[in-house]
C-alpha cells in the first residue's frame, strides 16, 4: 500500500502521505543496516506504524562495489496499521552503482532516487556491469533522480576535524540519512541520542557523525533539491506502551519471560548459524535472569545439552536454522521417547543444504512434522510476525511443560530480522505456566500419566525416592522399563500421538479474518501473515468475498480448522515452499485446495498475492 | 595432590550405604563372562565410600553394550543416543552442579561417532566422570572393528584386516586438556576400584580408559598383558612421586634417554633406582603424561593408573560465577526487561 501521491509532482511544499516505503542500499561496508535502523527507530518513536525488511548480502565482505556485496534495508512507515515492509520502495537511496543496479528494478515507477554521485566512477560502474553511466545516459528518466556528491560533502563537513580519511568516509551514510530525514521532516534528536550512546567514549567520532547527519539534513533543507517535503502522521495504534522489536529479539524475550512465568531456569544450547545467531547473542546477555546459554560444539551437542537440562528441571531450549535441525533429528526423537520439555527453534532459511543462508523460506514444515525416524510426533507452533514471536515463544514453553513434549517453534529469516512496533504486554496479560515437579515417591512410576494431558511426571535428579532410568529404547507403559513387547509398542506409539492430538484442547481456535464464508479462503502459516492479511483485505475492499485464516498452531491443528475450511467455495494455501501445509491440509481434511507458492528467498509481495487470488475467483 | 574434600552431591552426614543399595531391579543382560560385569561391580562397590545419596547420582550413557550400564544402577540414569552422552551430561551438570554425573561410553560410542563431544567435554573441564569401556570392538553391533582396533585386525567388516591405525584414547584426552586421565582394566579389580575412586574424587573432568574384555567378539584382546602370570612384567603401575618400577622381581624400570623412555634393568650396566623416571601426575605440563601414553606393549609395559591429575576451574562453576556476577549487577525484573530500550506511548 505505498502512497502514489509521492510519485506525482505537486506544487505544495509540505504534503501528507499515509505510507511510504524507503530502501537504503549500498555496499556491505556502507552501514546501510544501521542507517535503515536509525530511520526506523525515529519513525517508531514518532508513532508511525513500521515494518522492515533487511536484505543482507550472502558474504560478510564481498569485494567492494560488487553486486554480491550490496546490502539493503527497506522500511515501510505509515499513519495507518501496516503489516508488511511494502512491495516496492517509493524512495531508493543508492550509495554506489552496484546498489543501483541491484535495487532499481524494485523502485516504484516515478519514485525518488537518491544516489551518491561520487561513487559513480568508471571503475565502480564497471564493477556493477554498467557500460555507460546511468546518471547521465537518460536511462533513469522514469524516476525523480537526485544525484548528490555525498562523499565530497561529507569530507567538507568534516574538513577541520582531525580524523583519518577512512573515518571521515565512514560517516557518509549519516549524510544520506540526514537527507532522507529532511525529505520526511523528521527530527534528528533520536539519532543524536543513539550516537551519544554508541560513541560516547570516542568524542571525535561522535562529533563527526553528528555533524555529518546535520550537514545532510541542512543540505537537503536549504538547497531545495526537494521541492516538496512529506509528512507521515502518527498511526492509530491501540493504546499502550510500545517499543520496536525484531523477531529474534522478541523470541529471546519471549523465552526468558516464559521461563520466569514457569518458575524454572532457562537453558539455551545453540551453535551459531544464520539467521538464528542473534537469539544466542540476546540470551547470552541475559545472564542476570539466570539464563544458562551454552555455545555447543555442534547442533547435536546443543540439543543434547538442552535435553539434559530439561531432564534436570530446566526449560530446555535449543535454536538453529534448517541445516542444524537436520543434525538434531535423532536427539529430537530421544526427547519424544523420553517425553521431556524441550523447545526447538528453527529460524528457517532458504534450502536445501546450505541453501540461501540470509534469505527467507518456509520449507522446513514437513521436516518439523516428520523429519525423524519412527512415528515421532511433536507439537509445532509458528509465530506470524516479529512481535508475535514473543507470544508464541511463551506458548511453546507452556505446551512443552504442560504436555512434557518437544515443541518446534518455526520462525523464519524474514520475521527474525524484520522489525515492527510491539505493544509491551502487562505481566498480568500473560498466560500462567505451571509445571509440576514430582516430589512424592509414593506410587511413583516414571511413565504414569496425567489423565487430561497424558503428560508423564517431571521427576528430576536430586529428588529422593524418584530414582529412575530413561532412554531411547521403547518404554513399557507406566513403569518406563525397557520393553520389546509388540502390543506395548503399538500402544505407546498411539499414546504418544494421542498426547500431541490432545494439545488441541488447550490452544485457541483459529479465527477467520473477513466473512466466515465466501468464495475464497486463503490459509497461511508463520511469517507470511502480514502479506496475506493485507492482500485479502485489499481484495475485500475491491468487493471480493475473500477471507483468510492464519495458523500459528500447526501440530496439532486448531480444533475448528476443518469446519472453517468447508465454508468456502475454494481454499488456497499460500506458503513460501512448494506446498507443504497444503499437503497436510489435503491429507487431513480432504479439501481440494489450491497451492500458492513462492520459493525465491523473498517474502510474498501483497500485489503478487492479490493477483494470484484474483486468478482463482 | 590437591583433591577437594567435597565431591559433588555428597552428603555431610554419613549415609552408611552398601554396594547392594546401588543395584537396580533390572536383570543384567551382558553376555556371561563379559568384562562389563566387573566394572559394574567395582562402581557399585566404590559408590558407598563416596557418601553420595542415590538421588544425587546420574549415570548417562550413549549406545553400545557398555551403555546399558545405567539400567543396572539404582540411581538416576539416562541411556541416550549413540555418541552423545557427554552432551546430555553437560546439560544435566550445568543445570544442577550438585549432582554427581557419570558418563559411560564405549570405544565406538566415545571415539567414533561421539569423538567430537569427547574432545569438547574434556576441554571444558566439566566436573563429570567419563568411563570409557575399551574392548577394541563394536560389541552391540556384533563385532565390527572400532577406532581402537589394531591395524590389520580381521573382523566381519574388515575380513582382510583393518587398514586404519587405532586412536589412543588417553592421547586424545590429554590433547583435549583433560584434567584427570587414567587407565585401568576390568580384571584387576583392586586397581580398577581405586582408580574409579580417584576419578570420582577429582573435581573437573575425570577420564578413565578401562580395558574391557569382550569375550564374544574380541576375546583375549588384553590377555598378553593382563594374564596373572605376565601382568607384573607387562604392566607398569604408576604411582605419584615414585620411580617407575615394574616386573615380577621389581627390578625393571623406565629411564629417560633424551626425550625417549627406555626399559632398563636395575643393577645392570650401573643402573640404579635413582636413574629412573619419577612419576608426576600433577605436572602442569602434559609432556610426561603424553610420553607415557606412547608406551605400548610389547616394547614397553603398559602404564596403568593415573597419568595426569591437575586442578583447573570447572565449566559449571565458571558459568555459575558469570551468572552470579551478572545477577549481582542487578537481577532485572521482567517488567523492566520488557520495557527496556526506546519506548513510546500511544494514548
Ligand atoms: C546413530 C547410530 N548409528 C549406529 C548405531 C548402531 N550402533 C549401536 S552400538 C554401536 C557401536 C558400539 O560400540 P562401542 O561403543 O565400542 O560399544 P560396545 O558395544 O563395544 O560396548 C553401533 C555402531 C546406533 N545405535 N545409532
Ligand atoms: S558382546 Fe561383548 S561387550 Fe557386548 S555384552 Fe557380550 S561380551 Fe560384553
Ligand atoms: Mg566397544
Amino acid at each position: 500500500m505505498s502512497s502514489t501521491a509521492i510519485l506525482g509532482n505537486t506544487e505544495e511544499r509540505v504534503q501528507e502521505l499515509t505510507s511510504v516505503t524507503i530502501r537504503f542500499a549500498g555496499d556491505s561496508g556502507d552501514g546501510m543496516q544501521l542507517t535503515g535502523t536509525q530511520f526506523t527507530n525515529t519513525a517508531a518513536l514518532l508513532g508511525n506504524d513500521i515494518s522492515t525488511l533487511p536484505d543482507f548480502p550472502a558474504e560478510i565482505r564481498a569485494p567492494q562495489g560488487s553486486l554480491p556485496g550490496v546490502s539493503g534495508f527497506q522500511v515501510n512507515f505509515s499513519s495507518v496499521d501496516i503489516r508488511t515492509p511494502g512491495d516496492e520502495p517509493d524512495v531508493l537511496v543508492a550509495m554506489n552503482p552496484a546498489a543501483l543496479k541491484v535495487n532499481l528494478p524494485d523502485l516504484h515507477e516515478g519514485g525518488i532516487l537518491i544516489v551518491n554521485e561520487n561513487e559513480f566512477t568508471k571503475a565502480n560502474l564497471e564493477k556493477a556491469g554498467y557500460t555507460s553511466n546511468p546518471l547521465t545516459d537518460d536511462s533513469l528518466a522514469g524516476y525523480r533522480l537526485i544525484a548528490i556528491p555525498i562523499t565530497d560533502l561529507t569530507y567538507n563537513a568534516l574538513a577541520d576535524m582531525n580524523l583519518t580519511k577512512r573515518n571521515k568516509e565512514r560517516c557518509k551514510n549519516f549524510f544520506a540519512l540526514g537527507i532522507v530525514f529532511a525529505l520526511f521532516d523528521r527530527p534528528l534528536e533520536p539519532t543524536y541520542r543513539w550516537i551519544e550512546q554508541k560513541f560516547g567514549a570516542k568524542p571525535d567520532i561522535a562529533e563527526a557523525n553528528r555533524r555529518t547527519l546535520k550537514a545532510g539534513f541542512d543540505y537537503a533543507d536549504t538547497t531545495e533539491i526537494f521541492t516538496t517535503h512529506y509528512r507521515v502522521r502518527k498511526a492509530n495504534l491501540p493504546p499502550g506502551k510500545y517499543r520496536k522489536i525484531t523477531g529474534n529479539e522478541a523470541t529471546a524475550l519471549g523465552f526468558v519471560t516464559a521461563a520466569e512465568l514457569a518458575g524454572r531456569p532457562l537453558f539455551y544450547g545453540s551453535y551459531p548459524i544464520t539467521p538464528a545467531s542473534d537469539i544466542l547473542h540476546e540470551l547470552s546477555r541475559l545472564k542476570n535472569f539466570g539464563v544458562k546459554s551454552f555455545q555447543a560444539e555442534d547442533e547435536i551437542a546443543a540439543i543434547g545439552a538442552a535435553i539434559g537440562a530439561a531432564f534436570a528441571g530446566h526449560i530446555g531450549l535449543t535454536g538453529t536454522s534448517g541445516p542444524g535441525v537436520c543434525l538434531k533429528s535423532e536427539a529430537i526423537g530421544l526427547a519424544v521417547m523420553t517425553e521431556l520439555p524441550v523447545v526447538i527453534i528453527n529460524v528457517q532459511r532458504g534450502g536445501p543444504s546450505t541453501g540461501l543462508p540470509t534469505k527467507t523460506e518456509q520449507a522446513d514444515l514437513l521436516q518439523a512434522f516428520y523429519g525423524r525416524n519412527g512415528e515421532c510426533p511433536v507439537a509445532v507452533v509458528a509465530p506470524s510476525s516479529p512481535s508475535d514471536c514473543f507470544k508464541m515463544a511463551v506458548e511453546a514453553v507452556r505446551l512443552a511443560v504442560t504436555f512434557m513434549t518437544p515443541v518446534f517453534y518455526l520462525s523464519d529469516g524474514y520475521i527474525a530480522n524484520g522489525a515492527e512496533p510491539w505493544r509491551i504486554p502487562q505481566l498480568s496479560e500473560l498466560p500462567a505456566i505451571r509445571p509440576v515437579l514430582r516430589q512424592d515417591p509414593t506410587g511413583f512410576l516414571p511413565y504414569e500419566r496425567d489423565e487430561q494431558t497424558l503428560a508423564r511426571p517431571w521427576a528430576v535428579p536430586g529428588t529422593p525416592g524418584l530414582e529412575h532410568r530413561i532412554g531411547g529404547l521403547e518404554k513399557q507403559h507406566r513403569t518406563g522399563n525397557v520393553s520389546y513387547d509388540p502390543a506395548n509398542h503399538d500402544f505407546m506409539v498411539r499414546l504418544r500421538a494421542e498426547k500431541i492430538a490432545r494439545i488441541a484442547n488447550f490452544i485457541p481456535d483459529a479465527t477467520v479474518e473477513g466473512d466466515p464464508e465466501g468464495d475464497l479462503l486463503v490459509v497461511g502459516w508463520g511469517g507470511t501473515y502480514g502479506a496475506i492479511a493485507t492482500a485479502t483485505e485489499e481484495l475485500r475492499r475491491q468487493g471480493y468475498r475473500v477471507s483468510n485464516v492464519h495458523l500459528r498452531y500447526l501440530s496439532p491443528f486448531p480444533r475448528n480448522l476443518g469446519d472453517l475450511l468447508r465454508r468456502f467455495k475454494r481454499v488456497a494455501v499460500a506458503e513460501l515452499n512448494l506446498g507443504q501445509l497444503d499437503l497436510l491440509i489435503r491429507g487431513k481434511f480432504l479439501v481440494d485446495t489450491v497451492s500458492i507458492n513462492k520459493v525465491a528467498g523473498k517474502p510474498f509481495k501483497v500485489s503478487e498475492l492479490v493477483a494470484r487470488c484474483k486468478a482463482l475467483l | 595432590m590437591t583433591e577437594p574434600l567435597k565431591i559433588a552431591g555428597a552428603s555431610d552426614m554419613p549415609l552408611n550405604l552398601q554396594r547392594t543399595d546401588f543395584i537396580s531391579d533390572q536383570e543384567v543382560r551382558w553376555c556371561p563372562g563379559c568384562g562389563d560385569y566387573s566394572i559394574l561391580f567395582q562402581v557399585q562397590s566404590v559408590l558407598p565410600k563416596l557418601n553420595i545419596p542415590r538421588e544425587n547420582l546420574v549415570f548417562v550413557s550413549g549406545i553400545g553394550c557398555s551403555s546399558r550400564f545405567p539400567y543396572y544402577m539404582n540411581t538416576y540414569g539416562f541411556h541416550t543416543i549413540h555418541g552423545r552422552a557427554p552432551t546430555i551430561a553437560t546439560g544435566i551438570k550445568v543445570a544442577n552442579p550438585d549432582l554427581s554425573v557419570w558418563v559411560i561410553t564405549g570405544d565406538g560410542d566415545g571415539l567414533s561417532i561421539g569423538g567430537n563431544h569427547f574432545i569438547h567435554v574434556m576441554r571444558r573441564n566439566l566436573d563429570v566422570n567419563v568411563l570409557l569401556f575399551n574392548n577394541r570392538i563394536y560389541g552391540l553391533t556384533k563385532g565390527q572393528y572400532s577406532p581402537t582396533s589394531e591395524f590389520g585386525k580381521k573382523t566381519k567388516s574388515s575380513p582382510m584386516g583393518s587398514i586404519e591405525r587405532p586412536i589412543n584414547p588417553l592421547c586424545v584426552a590429554i590433547a583435549s586438556e583433560a584434567t584427570f586421565v587414567a587407565r585401568s582394566i576390568d580384571v584387576d579389580t583392586k586397581h580398577l576400584a581405586a582408580t574409579i575412586e580417584r576419578a570420582a574424587r577429582h573435581k573437573g573432568v575425570a577420564f578413565i580408559e578401562i580395558y574391557q574384555n569382550c569375550n564374544i567378539f574380541n576375546d583375549g584382546a588384553y590377555k598378553p598383558i593382563s594374564d596373572k602370570e605376565v601382568r607384573a612384567d607387562n604392566m607398569l603401575y604408576l604411582e605419584h612421586g615414585k620411580p617407575m618400577i615394574f616386573g615380577k622381581d621389581r627390578n625393571k624400570g623406565i629411564r629417560l634417554n633424551g626425550i625417549k623412555p627406555e626399559v632398563v634393568t636395575i643393577g645392570e650396566n650401573g643402573v640404579t633406582v635413582d636413574d629412573l623416571l619419577i612419576h608426576d601426575e600433577s605436572a602442569e605440563d602434559p609432556t610426561l603424561a603424553y610420553l607415557l601414553t606412547q608406551m605400548n606393549f610389547p616394547n614397553f609395559p603398559v602404564p596403568m593408573g593415573v597419568f595426569r591429575s591437575v586442578s583447573k576451574p570447572t565449566f559449571e562453576d565458571l558459568m555459575a560465577q558469570q551468572i552470579e556476577v551478572a545477577t549481582a549487577r542487578g537481577r532485572c525484573n521482567l517488567e523492566e526487561l520488557l520495557n527496556s530500550g526506546d519506548t513510546w506511548v500511544v494514548e
